[in-house]
């Protein structure tokens, strides 16, 4: 079977659904048709780890758009399919089912696939990973059958919200992080500190410096984890929360550049190398000013979203390059962490509010400008420091330190530098 | 089910139908109308489903939360009725609220 659309966007998540609606926003009268591999409508990713597997919402709640949109603003849906194979020379993408559909511009949204274990008993059943709705209904099953010994393997975000919501759920929690603190890889020590001390407090058993030796299991189940110093941790089920890959191999292979780990190259109008081939989402690999202009990916529904708009819009014939802010937010317990750029190569960390009354914020500096800030439960310094980390400021970590100066009252000082935080 | 009226962002009216228990956010989604976006899902972490009350029950157009006002104050258009649509459950008295899309930021 063969189709044809002007417009192929391949992936139905965040990135890919928001590039349709987009699109339409903006005009686009053409055919536009969404190919996704998973067999849901568009649907809200971040809850798979808070209130979806906790319960308080159900997956209809979930959806981004109710299921009449699509056909209403005539958005074709090819679901439960993939896009594998990508010829640019004459502009067709191969489905797994074998399907040809030609394209006038193709949008790549594949987000990523969860890393797996490498070790012995990386397959047994109950090992879950936490990044689709099947994911997380599978975890959901085995909760309701009652597993209650979780052992959950990797201290980044998803793992951290798992564990606050099974905890909740009475579950005893063991989280296990190859490196020396959780969330190693996107703050500063200090939110590592709180956190690990938070869940801790809660009654996880959060181990750092954890090396696995393997899973072992009992008739195919997985049944607990051994670590490399010999110790045994039973469970009823495990939790993989190691990162994704990028899912662009059929990119790759059709010869766009990047690689299959860093994601697709794609240029400040979410560009990749191929002719009429974007790049959107966890999987594009692009320079972000944020980050000093260092390449990079970013999985956030903020960055999935703004690359969507940049897309949509250029695409309507109004040229666009993505530049807009990262922010993130993350939920565990009842704390609300809300994060504006990107703290990676801060050379400073300058302490806001005490992190024992629960609501501080850490503001990251590189060459004495703002970069970034992490707030928790303190939405105010989200808000108002958004403008140091957009302008670049040059504020002293002394001021920063005091709470009882609001962050915006920072901005009227001489304290501005005109020139973007980009250039350091 | 009660009755909600929501103004898009050109000032065209759309009777909706309201989910009680749901959040005003999640009623215009549903409804199809597509100016929100909604980003965070409704843990009030985003401002992007930000409305003005027009008219409804008394107190609905004072944020309910610190959270609430502090985020408010990241738009530009903020004023009096402004609310985050994510944080307004929907409740009998609620009968007749009428709200305008607040411009994107
Ligand atoms: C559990 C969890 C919690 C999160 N929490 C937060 C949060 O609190 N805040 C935040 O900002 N971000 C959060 N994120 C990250 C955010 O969800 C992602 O950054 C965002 O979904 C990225 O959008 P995307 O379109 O790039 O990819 P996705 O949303 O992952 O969509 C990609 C889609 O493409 C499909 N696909 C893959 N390959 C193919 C193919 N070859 N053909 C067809 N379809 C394909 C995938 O199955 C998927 O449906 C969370 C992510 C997860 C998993
Ligand atoms: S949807 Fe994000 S604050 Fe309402």
């Amino acid at each position: 079977m063969a189709g044809t659309a002007d417009i192929v966007i391949v992936g139905g998540g965040h990135g890919g659904a928001q590039a349709a609606i987009a699109l339409r926003q903006h005009g686009f009268t053409g055919s536009i048709l969404i190919v996704g591999r998973e067999p849901d409508l568009p649907y809200e990713r971040p809850p798979l780890s808070k209130g979806y597997l906790s319960g308080e919402k159900t997956f209809e709640r979930l959806l981004l758009r109710p299921a009449a949109f699509w056909a209403e603003r005539g958005i074709g849906l090819v679901l439960g399919r993939a896009g594998t194979h990508v010829d640019p020379a004459v502009k067709r993408l191969i489905l797994s089912d074998g399907r040809v559909i030609s394209y006038g511009t193709l949008i790549w949204a594949t987000g990523g696939d969860p890393r797996r274990l490498t070790c012995d008993g990386a397959d047994l059943a109950g090992v879950h990973a936490v990044r689709t709705r099947a994911d997380v209904d599978r975890l959901v099953h085995e909760l309701r059958g009652g597993a209650r010994r979780a052992v959950i393997i990797g201290g980044g975000y998803i793992g951290l919200e798992a564990a606050a919501v099974l905890t909740k759920l009475d579950c005893s929690v063991v989280v296990l992080e190859a490196a020396s603190r959780v969330l190693a890889r996107v703050a500063g020590e200090v939110l590592s500190n709180f956190y690990e001390a938070e869940h801790r407090a809660h009654g996880v058993d959060l181990r750092t410096q954890a090396s696995i030796s393997h899973l072992f299991g009992t008739d195919g189940h997985v049944s607990g984890v051994c670590m490399e110093d010999g110790t045994v941790i039973p469970a009823d089920l495990v939790i993989v929360g190691i990162g994704i890959e990028p899912s662009v191999a059929p990119l790759i292979a059709a010869g766009a550049e990047g690689t299959a780990h860093a994601g697709v190259r794609v240029n400040a109008q979410c560009m990749t190398s191929l002719p009429d081939i974007y790049a959107i989402g966890d999987c594009a690999a692009h320079e972000n000013a944020f980050a000093g202009g260092e390449v990079m990916r970013l999985e956030s529904v903020q960055n999935a979203n703004d690359m969507a708009a940049t897309v949509a819009q250029s695409l309507c014939g109004d040229a666009r390059v993505y530049e807009a802010t990262p922010w993130f937010w993350s939920n565990q317990y009842d704390l609300k962490l809300q994060t504006v750029g990107l703290s990676r190569g801060h050379d400073q960390a300058v302490l806001r509010g005490d992190p024992a009354d629960r609501s501080f914020s850490v503001i990251y500096l590189r060459g004495g400008r703002v970069i970034a800030i992490d707030a928790v439960n303190r939405v105010k310094d989200y808000v108002q420091g958004r403008k140091l980390v957009e302008l670049g400021a040059h504020v002293s970590p002394l001021r920063l330190t005091d709470v009882t100066a609001p962050l915006r009252d920072l901005l009227d000082d001489d304290v501005l530098v005109s020139a973007p935080p980009l250039d350091t | 089910m009660i009755d909600i009226t929501v103004k898009t962002r050109n000032g065209t009216p759309h009777q909706l139908p309201g989910r009680m228990g749901r959040t005003l956010m999640e009623a215009i989604r549903e409804s199809g109308i597509d100016e929100l976006l909604a980003l965070c899902g409704g843990c009030c972490s985003c401002a992007t489903c930000h409305v003005f009350v027009e008219a409804g029950a008394e107190g609905l157009e004072v944020p309910t939360s610190k959270d609430e006002d502090d985020l408010l104050d990241s738009s530009e258009f903020r004023r009096p009725g402004s609310r985050l649509s994510c944080q307004l459950t929907l409740a009998a008295d609620m009968e007749g609220l009428v709200v305008q899309i607040a411009p994107e930021d």
